[in-house]
């Protein structure tokens, strides 16, 4: 039977640590919505929507009053836009007429965000792809509540460069859009290599075509709750930091699967994935960067940073894996900038680099997430830096992203606000060598070698 | 079995586990097991329990001991035991 250290534990976690479910995600399929009569498919999707998810955000309360652990958000995710508008959609305006109905249902069923506003392009552009890739700008400002996500390339299809190219615009433009809000609309754009279909957290979860009708993912995380367990280990050696990690993360990820199994019991839809992330908020004491240095180091970004990164990711997903029935999604630490008070305290102190994010990225579960840049950087730099992260990702058969926020009128040291979960950053300076005729060469980098396991 | 887990945690003083059980008994949830300690006047309670013939929700009786609590000048939560469970047990 359960004894009192134990449910003094828990709590403890819960109520110090900030242990919580980050998000329970619903996957809707829109397949069945699709229709070349635009009202009729706008009509169709809203309908799907709010019929499907009518019971999650009652759901998410009922588990957390029974059971006492925060779920911190309700979302959803449905299939890629430029699949389901391809029939329907004949201009940009019609694709970003979609986003505003899926804007409307997100706040009809009371979810903060909804994701699925993609293309996946990893090997070439349809007419819709590029239609819905165009519309970004205008569909970013005019919601609230969507999310948009671009796969750009893969392990198994190479990386399709003029997307890589044409994003850079994109972003550039839909900082350009939402200037008024400190570029806010960049912070709901990411580009991925190797996109997971059954990602729940936000920007990048959509609901792919492998998915069945609806199903639920989610989303658990804890950065507070390691980095206390590691305080009762400073100074010992290796073997002992990785098992607290992994012991850690066992229970972190139970709790993430009960929500899960629950949730899916109590809708009546089948569960996916638990998504064993390390997902930092602005929060004090909800930040992986602070492991990183309870680990031993000054700031994120010290020399070793790569190393701890790496240890952390891979001992987070050994204890979660034995937790869980099904893992996927991004599964890892994340090291979003702004979302986090320890990288922010990095940056501030002049202690780590985009150079080093990226090479952080490597071991890590996503990418360059959440980094300010000078809103005057050229887009062909844009470009140059999202091929990079693509590159790293194809290569090494691993989720790459990158969620860059060109913040218009402001310079290197600046500070934006983007407010809540998003938190704030300082304008971080980068590399003004230019790329431009790399990036104008157009076409696409081939599939490597060890991508034909045929 | 619905088990639940109550946990009391605060200032200690008179009548709490008469206030809690009696809430309890009124509301037909059975208590199988107690455990109480008193660290530095700070008093802990965990008791668990059972709803299975509970007259009112777990959500309403949850919400109904945390205003109770609040009456007594303690922190009363109630969860269901998996949570628990899920996390120290294999």
């Amino acid at each position: 039977m359960i004894n009192m250290r134990e449910v003094v534990e828990t709590n403890k976690m819960i109520e110090e640590e900030n242990l919580d479910v980050r998000t329970i995600t619903l996957g809707i399929s829109l397949m069945d919505c699709i229709d070349s009569d635009l009202e009729k498919l706008k009509s169709n999707i809203y309908n799907k929507i709010t019929l499907t998810a009518k019971n999650l955000v009652s759901t998410g309360k009922e588990i957390e009053s029974e059971f006492g652990i925060p779920i911190v958000n309700k979302r959803i995710s449905i299939t890629p836009i430029a699949l389901i508008g391809g029939a329907a959609c004949k201009s940009s305006q019609d694709f970003a007429s979609i986003a505003k109905v899926l804007d409307d249902a997100a706040k009809e069923v009371g979810v903060n965000f909804i994701g699925g506003y993609s293309a996946l392009v990893s090997k070439g552009m349809t007419k819709a792809d590029e239609l819905l890739i165009r519309s970004i700008p205008l569909a970013l400002s005019t919601t609230d509540r969507v999310c948009s996500s671009i796969n750009l390339g893969s392990t198994k299809t190479g990386i399709n460069m003029d997307a890589v190219k044409l994003l850079g615009e994109i972003i550039l433009e839909t900082a350009e859009y939402t200037k008024e809000f400190d570029s806010l609309g960049c912070a709901k754009l990411v580009v991925f290599c190797n996109a997971p279909d059954d990602n729940p957290f936000m920007a990048g979860a959509f609901h792919g075509v492998t998915e069945a009708d609806a199903v639920i993912n989610v989303g658990v995380s804890g950065p507070g709750v390691v980095k206390t367990a590691l305080e009762k280990v400073r100074g010992e050696n290796f073997e002992i930091l990785c098992e607290t990690i992994k012991k850690t993360a066992f229970k972190v990820t139970r709790v993430g699967q009960l929500v899960a199994q629950e949730a899916s019991k109590r809708m009546g839809i089948p569960f996916g994935i638990v998504d064993l992330s390390l997902a930092p908020t602005p929060a004090i004491g909800d930040s992986v960067a602070d492991i990183l240095c309870e680990m031993g180091l000054e700031y994120a970004g010290a020399p070793g940073t790569t190393a701890a990164l790496a240890l952390l990711n891979d001992q987070v997903k050994k204890g979660g894996v034995m937790a869980s029935s099904y893992v996927g999604g991004l599964s890892g630490a994340f090291i979003p900038v702004s979302e986090d008070q320890g990288m922010i305290n990095a940056v501030t102190a002049g202690a780590i680099t985009i150079e080093k994010l990226e090479a952080m990225t490597c071991v890590c579960s996503v990418g360059l997430d959440m980094i300010a840049i000078p809103g005057n950087t050229k887009a062909t730099t844009i470009s140059g830096i999202i091929a990079d992260e693509m590159a790293i990702g194809m290569i090494n058969q691993k989720t790459t992203a990158v969620r860059l926020i060109p913040v218009i009128g402001k310079d290197v040291g600046e500070i934006v606000e983007f407010g809540g979960l998003l938190g704030y950053a300082p304008v971080m300076p980068v590399n003004q060598f230019s790329c431009d005729a790399f990036i104008q060469r157009g076409g696409r980098i081939p599939a490597p070698i060890h991508s034909f396991k045929n | 079995m619905k088990r639940t887990i109550i946990t009391v945690v605060g200032k200690d003083t008179v009548g709490i586990i008469a206030k809690v059980c009696t809430y309890l008994a009124n509301n037909r949830i059975n208590i199988l097991d107690i455990s109480q300690t008193i660290v530095q006047d700070y008093f802990n309670m965990m008791m668990i329990v059972d709803m299975n013939d509970s007259l009112k929700s777990s959500a309403e009786i949850s919400k109904e001991m945390a205003q109770i609590g609040e009456e007594i000048g303690v922190v009363i939560k109630c969860q269901r035991e998996d949570i628990f469970d899920k996390m120290h047990r294999i």
